[in-house]
């Protein structure tokens, strides 16, 4: 009988009422008194060197209040990068100045050069169009190999345009011998492509300035608004915290990229003051296109080496990730601590070495994208796995079982230590979804009607619950990153719980209650949760890396630990018992083994209204905050499996069948669990059939709608009939109180190989010698593969 | 400026609009509706959608000027009379067809056109009504399965747990 | 958007009068016109809706049997009641999204004329007729490349006739973002001879596919059709090459001409 509240049940979420009727709150729906609106000039070349910028026929258009350019950010910071890598000579990784407006140079098409704030957007535009810019073109940079070969530099007081060349994993020597010695080696180069993460909400900001109290208030569409306060108060605008309020409403999807500071956001915090005015700044999807920063864009070669018995001896990788023309907030820990970590992958595999060069390009920075790191790790090794079955005639599942990690804790030779995790039980299960048995009969009946049937099959782990602080800090994070959680438990019992974590689709109004209902046993809705403004909050690192159950959440399990620990102080205090005596069940406080009890809003109003309370003892008041940082990265691990049709006129495929196995070790609400990797899984898919951000050689970019950006559509995705996710294999995290690991990313990261594995068992099957497809692997890619 | 009238949600109102007023900006800015929203500038996301003369269409891609004499429905009239969810809006709330919300609108007032036109339509026939609305985080399933359940069909055989 | 005036005639000769206007524009079902009024590529001083005009909407058989179609009548009206030309009302039923049909006009597509757009091949695999506020323009004359047509500044499509073929079938190949045509193919069989019009796939617009039109005219079979056309000419771009919009064109004329009916 499945729960019908606490830890386990599929609660209904309550944010949906409000969403369902148009109530919700995003922050383009919020307008300040007086507003004004801000519309960026951007570059409309890649690269460029500014010589001159003329404003003044502009600031006599009608409703302009005033014209910013990079000239009036001289002096105040530029936006920070939070994360250094150490290079493999030990030296710090190449980190440029990033403006708020472009100064001296334009570096990627849409770096913004001016910034014209007016009593309407429409003026602000017609402004904007006024401004005169003298731009010298200078040679796009867009091939990373070529950027890193010579040619011109991205930023001049740069030695190069390699931001860092990092090595990691096991010694070149002891490398080097495994692959000597192999039985077998086998090779692939691959591309994960530039993608775009495009939350259906554009981002926003409005940006308000109070001169009653010098205060300082900045409304934006962000995953993490304690982060952006202590980024753009401490390092790019100089404004201590306790004069800046950040707050994130309703926020329409982030899947990443919101989580970084944008140059849009210190803007309008920036002229809000200098124009004693509100501004305002909406992106429209446009704009969106090239100002959000981009993921993924890896270009890799992966050796495999087996041994003659086909046990995985060593894997070699040679990334190039793009940055960008700047550093993202996170962008160098995404192709390092986020994907190399990840290179063993499921396997036992005892030497993985990763090595990267980070690149500067004149292209919209690459940051962290929904999976961030390890969607390149593991389509990496689960296509160079399955190229390697096909040259050895191995069954691609018997091959991964055979080198299945299998003895926890697992310390893998890429730094981190898997706790816990059963890689069987979900190949078992997802075996068992797709029937594997029944395949080649699947198969002859797609024959019949001419097309061609794949079977792809991939396994995966990640690191979630990001992250244990000392471990990151030792790792390049300039920031700890723990969670913080504060429960307010009023007068009456009911409770609000300030949380770090922010949810933009997550549902944490609804689960993260579930927890601390369990715990009190009280009434789920007797409990809300408040996240998002940090005038509210005490602190929190936000939403990110599937970290806010198991590290916020595990924040709220100890605070709401100290809140039943005073609360039964109190409870024996009235009810006349020894403290030790005091068991709470069902909302009640009682004396062991008596019939004597106390109900929870009795203790609670005790406690605020403490006219027979023990005051010399116990302080009033019952509201406790808790700071919690993990002992270690939770690690999701899964199976994936789909079936493709191949039309061979076309080469289109049709994606027939998908399920999924995966390990997310306890599950609060297994609905919202459920529905995480429903939307995981579809841009994984997306990134394997449709989605691709590209440039021109000259820098332009060419997917800068979504005319030509091929976001999934409903009828791009499996029916339901043939589509199912599991969750049922459990291994519960061994280091945080819940026992949970997080399922943000999951889909996002175990699909794409998956896709592209059945794809190409598709074509092999019609007799064409096809070892890989890059993503998308359009139509014409597949057309091509097979006729080529 | 032009003067429109229309009726929005049962209640008329009477504006002066410039020529240029979307019929979006009407409804947030003018009226403060801003259940509807706006996700990009190629008529593509859907997150706008709204019925014009009980027809859905795209309110980023229409003028308020055309919508003089017209009756509206926005997501902020769905709603039972007492304030209760719709059949539609309870079904997205029962099979979890939401999760950040902001396509959501432009869904439910998608779903209602289809059903209006089509009360027992087929998973395939949801799928392709669809096209014209993007969600970035459900993956549509639940949606698909909030709409098929909200047209009276048993999707709990056919629908993945 | 620039700003601009919106005027609402009610007749044809009402806004053929607004059109004359200096910058005038006018405004069908806009779901072309206002995106690229959205981005600042157009400054009209005054749009001119036609959606008012009642005498410019509706389908109907005329007198000499061709289907007549008002050109203010939108993609959903065209799909629900052009039932006696039903390849047509297919098309016209897998324009964009339902919203979008719900708003755009086969006057609006057909003036447009983007080298993508379904409702030129119709129009030109079919023979119709485009019938303007001033003359009627067989469609072998009206399209004129890439975005340009016969029209005249400030001429209004009133009426587009379709001759109702024997058989008939559209394909169409999507480019998977924008969903319009990457390439599409019109087959149209009559008394006189086969019709073969593609759109999507040439530099040029919309085309007729004279080779195939011959081969199928003589026998009206998929396997009649010729071998795909040449990559020169073609569109390459993001999406698909020239040499594979070629080869589309070929399968996609294969399966018009097998599920014509």
């Amino acid at each position: 009988m499945p729960k019908d509240q606490g830890i386990g049940a599929s609660t209904k979420r309550r944010e949906d009422v409000r969403f369902l009727t148009g109530a919700g709150n995003y922050t383009d729906d919020i307008n300040v008194h007086g507003q004004a609106y801000v519309h960026f000039l951007r570059s409309d070349v890649a690269h460029g060197t500014i010589n001159g910028i003329n404003t003044s026929a502009a600031e006599g258009m009608p409703g302009v209040v005033r014209i910013f350019t990079g000239a009036d950010f001289e002096g105040v910071g530029g936006l920070p990068c939070g994360w250094q890598v150490t290079d493999k000579n030990g030296e710090p990784m190449q980190e440029p100045a990033h403006p708020v407006l472009a100064q001296g140079k334009v570096r990627h098409v849409g770096d913004p050069i001016a910034a014209v704030v007016a009593d309407s957007l429409e003026e602000a535009r017609n402004a904007a169009e006024a401004i005169e810019l003298d731009i010298t073109e200078l040679d796009p940079v867009v091939d990373m190999k070529a950027a890193v070969a010579g040619g011109a530099k991205v930023h001049d007081d740069l030695s190069s345009n390699l931001c860092y060349d990092w090595q990691f994993g096991s010694e070149t020597e002891a490398v080097e011998k495994a692959f000597a010695e192999a039985a077998h080696v086998t090779t692939l180069e691959l591309v994960n492509q530039r993608m775009v993460a495009n939350p259906m909400e554009p981002r926003v900001a409005v940006g308000d300035y109070s001169r009653a109290n010098d205060e300082s208030t900045l409304y934006t569409t962000s995953q993490n608004p304690h982060v952006i306060r202590l980024l753009m108060g401490a390092f790019v605008l100089g404004i201590p915290e306790h004069k800046l309020r950040v707050v994130a409403p309703d926020v329409g999807g982030g899947f990443g990229t919101k989580i970084f500071h944008y140059a849009e956001e210190a803007f309008c915090t920036f002229a809000a003051k200098a124009c004693n005015r509100a501004v305002k700044w909406t992106a429209s999807r446009s704009e969106a296109f090239m100002s959000d920063a981009h993921g993924r864009d890896h270009v890799t070669t992966i050796k495999l080496a087996l041994d003659k018995d086909n046990n995985f001896t060593a894997v070699h990788t040679d990334t190039y990730a793009n940055m960008g023309a700047y550093l993202s907030t996170f962008a160098p820990s995404v192709p390092t601590w986020l994907h190399g970590t990840l290179m063993a992958g499921n396997y036992k595999t005892p030497n993985v070495q990763v090595n990267v060069k980070a690149v500067f390009t004149t292209t919209v920075p690459v940051d962290a994208y929904r999976g961030a790191g390890r969607p390149e790790a593991t389509f990496q090794l689960e296509r160079v796995i399955d190229k390697a079955a096909r040259e050895l005639g191995l069954d691609p599942i018997a091959l991964r079982r055979q080198n299945f990690v299998t003895q926890f804790p697992y310390a893998t030779p890429v730094a981190v230590e898997y706790d816990t995790g059963d890689y069987h039980a979900t190949m078992d299960k997802m075996e068992e979804l797709i029937d594997v048995k029944g395949f080649a009969a699947r198969r002859a009946e797609s024959e019949k009607r001419g097309k061609l049937r794949g079977l792809g099959i991939n396994c995966f782990i990640e690191a979630c619950g990001i992250a244990p602080s000392n471990l990151v800090g030792q790792l390049g994070a300039r920031a700890g990153l723990y969670d913080a959680a504060t429960v307010r438990v009023n007068a009456t019992g009911s409770i609000s719980v300030m949380v770090g974590a922010h949810s933009h689709g997550q549902g944490h109004e609804t689960a993260f209650p579930q927890v601390v209902a369990e715990m009190l046993g009280i009434d789920e809705n007797m409990i809300d949760i408040v996240h998002g403004d940090s005038s509210k909050i005490p602190f929190g690192m936000g939403t990110y890396g599937s970290r806010s159950i198991a590290v916020c959440g595990s924040a709220m399990v100890r605070a709401t630990e100290k809140i039943i620990n005073k609360a039964k102080k109190i409870a024996s205090h009235l009810l006349e018992a020894s403290e030790a005596d005091i068991e709470l069940k069902d909302g009640q406080f009682s004396v062991a083994g008596t019939d004597k009890s106390v109900a929870w809003g009795d203790v609670t109003l005790a406690a605020y209204v403490p006219h027979n309370y023990p005051l010399e003892d116990i302080e009033p008041g019952l509201e406790e905050t808790a700071f919690y940082d993990p002992a270690n990265f939770t690690y999701p691990a899964g199976a994936y499996a789909c079936e493709v049709e191949v039309d061979p006129d076309t080469g289109a495929v049709d994606l027939v069948a998908f399920v999924s196995a995966d390990d997310f070790g306890n599950v609060i609400n297994p609905m919202i669990v459920e529905g995480q990797v429903h939307g995981g899984i579809a841009q994984g898919i997306g990134q394997a059939l449709l989605e691709n951000c590209a440039y021109d050689e000259n820098g332009q970019l060419l997917s800068a709608s979504y005319m030509d950006y091929a976001m999934p559509r409903a009828d791009d995705l499996p029916n339901m009939a043939n589509y199912r996710v599991d969750h049922s294999c459990q291994t519960p995290c061994t280091h945080n109180p819940l026992g949970v690991k997080g399922c943000g990313e999951a889909g996002a990261i175990g699909s794409p190989p998956t896709v592209i594995n059945a794809i190409v068992d598709a074509l092999q099957s019609g007799g064409h010698k096809v070892d890989h497809i890059d993503m998308p692997a359009t139509p014409q890619r597949v057309w091509e593969a097979m006729n080529g | 400026m032009a003067e429109v009238t229309m009726t929005v949600n049962g209640k008329s109102v009477t504006k002066s609009v410039k020529g240029n007023t979307l019929m979006t900006d009407f409804l947030r800015e003018e009226l403060r509706l801003t259940g509807t929203h706006v996700g990009c500038d190629t008529s593509q996301c859907g997150a706008c959608v709204i019925h014009v003369n009980g027809q859905a269409v795209k309110s980023c891609t229409m003028f308020a000027a055309e919508a003089d004499g017209a009756e509206v429905a926005t997501i902020e009239g769905q709603a039972n009379a007492d304030g209760s969810l719709s059949v539609i809006q309870a079904a997205f709330q029962e099979h979890h067809g939401l999760q950040c919300g902001f396509c959501t609108p432009g869904m439910v007032m998608s779903a209602a056109a289809l059903l209006k036109e089509n009360p027992k339509p087929t998973e395939a026939e949801v799928r392709d009504y669809l096209e014209g609305n993007i969600c970035r985080c459900t993956g549509y399933h639940n949606i698909v399965k909030a709409i098929m359940a909200a047209s009276g069909q048993d999707v709990s055989s056919i629908a993945a747990e | 958007m620039y700003s601009f005036d919106m005027e609402s005639p009610s007749t044809v000769a009402d806004a053929a009068k607004a059109l004359g206007q200096d910058e005038a524009q006018a405004l069908g079902g806009g779901q072309t016109l206002i995106p690229t009024l959205k981005q600042r590529l157009a400054s009209p001083s005054v749009l001119v809706s036609l959606a008012g005009i009642a005498e410019m909407k509706g389908v109907c058989t005329a007198d000499d049997g061709s289907l007549a179609i008002g050109g203010g009548t939108t993609h959903a009206t065209v799909a629900a009641e052009a039932g006696a030309y039903a390849a047509l009302a297919a098309l016209a039923g897998n324009i964009g999204d339902p919203a979008v049909r719900n708003r755009g006009t086969i006057g609006g597509s057909l003036a447009n004329n983007d080298p993508s757009a379904c409702y030129p091949s119709a129009a030109l695999g079919s023979g119709a007729t485009i019938v303007t506020n001033k003359r009627e323009i067989a469609a072998d004359d009206y399209f004129q490349g890439m975005f340009a047509t016969a029209l005249d500044e400030g001429e209004i499509i009133t009426e587009v006739r379709f001759p109702v073929p024997e058989k008939a079938s559209y394909m169409k190949f999507e480019q998977p973002a924008s969903r319009f045509a990457l390439v599409g193919v019109f087959v149209a069989k009559y008394a006189d001879g086969v019709r073969v019009a593609v759109t999507g796939a040439s530099e040029e617009g919309v085309y007729r596919w004279s080779e195939a039109e011959a081969a199928l005219s003589a026998n009206f079979s998929a396997d009649a059709v010729p071998a795909a056309p040449s990559g020169d000419g073609m569109i390459s771009d993001l999406h698909a090459s020239g040499d594979y919009r070629a080869h589309l064109v070929g399968v996609m004329t294969k399966r018009a001409v097998a599920a014509a009916s």
